[in-house]
């Protein structure tokens, strides 16, 4: 239960943008908070005072359903106030900046802004933009750090620690920033960490973020503690890499024989939705192995963490 | 700043005496303790809520059940504070509804974070009862809250501040006044 890298850190950052900006022990810090929270929402009456008074703007300029209601739950069970901003309403089709929407926002005493936004960086320019925190969930094909930060809580919770264990991800990892949040996130950890992709779909120069790279899922798959396989995004431009759907399900699906010849308590993340029948099938989504909705369950516990953090985050006092 | 030890208020085998005779208050006050739960507040109170529970036992053989309760996300302060405190679990494991609750803490002071323990614990359920045991009293209180039992009650000044050390946390027994030097 003691956790002494936690006792010690006290986190200081007003943002979370992305896991290549954090260090081993604030990554730590927050899965240690997120285990607490996981406690409040086993209860009766799911709801803690700590952000009482704080309102929380989630700022979506890409669809998402998950995301944005998992970031809603996790600050309403903080008793914050929530709004939400999505794209189509917004002036922003009238023309506004970010930063003007931003400092727009600010303006109406908002103490955190969650973003989602498709251009890489964009939670960035948000940030130094505004006093308020900004929370990124997803940057284009850059980051989605609460994401593998619940894919790390829930490994962690299913296997005891992060170090040393050997993790697979597999697919898309071109287009996926859920797959270059995990690589920051479990490297940091000291996992060893394998992506798997058809040729097209690795970007070039993924190695030198310190993980081995194959195209053979047999590969991947051997002797691995935790596979995560990434959605086939056939609403990106991903027919070029691959001719059809079927094609990639018999080379890269996950099935039951395949994960017979793997270790019996490999663990299997999907970050959702998933498209079954092609990057899994329905027995493997359903199986034993999977923890795939323990990792939504797990995903309030992690953002409440992010929440609480950034919100109380000990800063710098400017006379 | 920093802090210079000025007296030993109770040693180890104080604090087991005052222990002992708080567990054997409980038992004399409440008569029976079948629905007697005993919650420790963390860090310190968690201990010896733990110990307050063996006590208990070894006179009448009954365990009560045992939690601790982390009361960071409910404390007043969360934005005064000049560092975050990290947020520990809570661990109720057992339905507190109709129950007595002894809630446990090391020092009573300002009694703002028994305030902070009563909001988390009656987020748990709703108790039949909650009473307070403290291992020393040292006044002060900024808020309408007294203790039930206390194992020793010490005036003090605003300028001390009362330290309660356990084996558990600490590596010793002892409750020492210190003073706050420049």
């Amino acid at each position: 239960m003691k956790n002494n890298t936690a006792d010690k850190i006290v986190w200081a950052k007003k943002d979370l943008l992305g896991l290549e900006y954090l260090s081993r022990e604030e990554i730590e810090v927050i899965l240690y908070t997120a285990q607490s929270f996981k406690e409040v929402t086993t209860r009766q009456i799911k709801k803690v005072p700590a952000l009482r008074g704080k309102t929380v703007v989630n700022l979506f300029y890409e669809p998402s359903t998950r995301t944005r209601a998992s970031f809603e739950l996790a600050a309403k069970r903080l008793s914050a106030d929530v709004i939400n901003i999505e794209v189509e309403a917004s002036s922003v089709k009238k023309g506004e900046t970010l930063i003007d929407t931003g400092r727009n926002i600010e303006a109406l005493k908002i103490d955190i802004i969650v973003v989602r936004h498709n251009c890489s960086g964009a939670p960035n320019i948000l940030a130094r933009s505004v006093k308020s925190s900004v929370v990124n969930a997803g940057d284009g094909w850059h980051e989605h750090p609460t994401q593998a930060l619940l894919d790390m809580f829930t490994l962690k919770s299913k296997l005891g620690h992060i170090e040393g264990l050997r993790v697979s991800i597999i697919g898309d990892i071109a287009h996926s920033r859920v797959a270059r949040s995990n690589i920051w996130g479990m490297t940091k950890l000291v996992a060893e960490v394998t992506v798997c992709a058809p040729p097209m779909l690795i970007p070039e120069g993924i190695e030198k973020m310190g993980v081995k790279v194959t195209s053979d899922l047999d590969e991947a798959l051997k002797n691995t503690d935790a596979i995560n396989v990434l959605r086939m995004q056939f609403e990106r431009d991903t027919q070029k890499a691959f001719p059809t759907k079927l094609e990639y399900f018999k080379q890269y699906g996950i099935t039951d024989q395949r994960l017979k010849k793997c270790k019996k308590d490999i663990v299997v993340m999907h970050p959702g939705p998933i498209n079954r029948g092609i990057e899994m099938s329905s027995d493997v989504a359903d199986g034993a192995n999977s923890v795939i909705l323990e990792q939504v369950t797990n995903g309030i516990a992690v953002r409440m963490a992010v929440l609480y953090l950034v919100a109380h985050a000990k800063r710098e006092i400017v006379a | 700043m920093g802090l210079k030890e000025k007296s030993k208020i109770l040693n180890k085998e104080g604090i087991e005496k005052a222990l002992e005779r708080i567990a054997h208050e409980i038992i004399e006050k409440l008569k029976s303790i079948e629905d007697v739960a005993i919650v420790g507040i963390k860090n310190r109170g968690a201990y010896l809520g733990e110990r307050l529970a063996d006590k208990v036992k070894s006179i009448t053989s009954t365990s009560p059940p045992v939690g601790a309760l982390d009361i960071t996300l409910y404390r007043d302060d969360l934005t005064q504070i000049s560092e975050q405190p990290i947020v520990h679990a809570t661990e109720i494991d057992f339905d507190i509804d109709g129950k007595i609750i002894i809630l446990v803490d090391d020092v009573l002071f300002t009694g703002r974070t028994i305030r902070c323990a009563l909001d988390a614990l009656i987020d748990f359920g709703r108790p039949a009862q909650i009473q307070l045991a403290v291992l020393v009293d040292r006044g002060h209180r900024e808020l309408p809250i007294r203790a039930d039992y206390v194992g020793k009650n010490v005036p003090t000044s605003l300028k001390e501040v009362v330290e309660a050390r356990l084996e558990e946390t600490d590596g010793r027994d002892e409750v020492v006044i210190c003073e706050k030097v420049e």
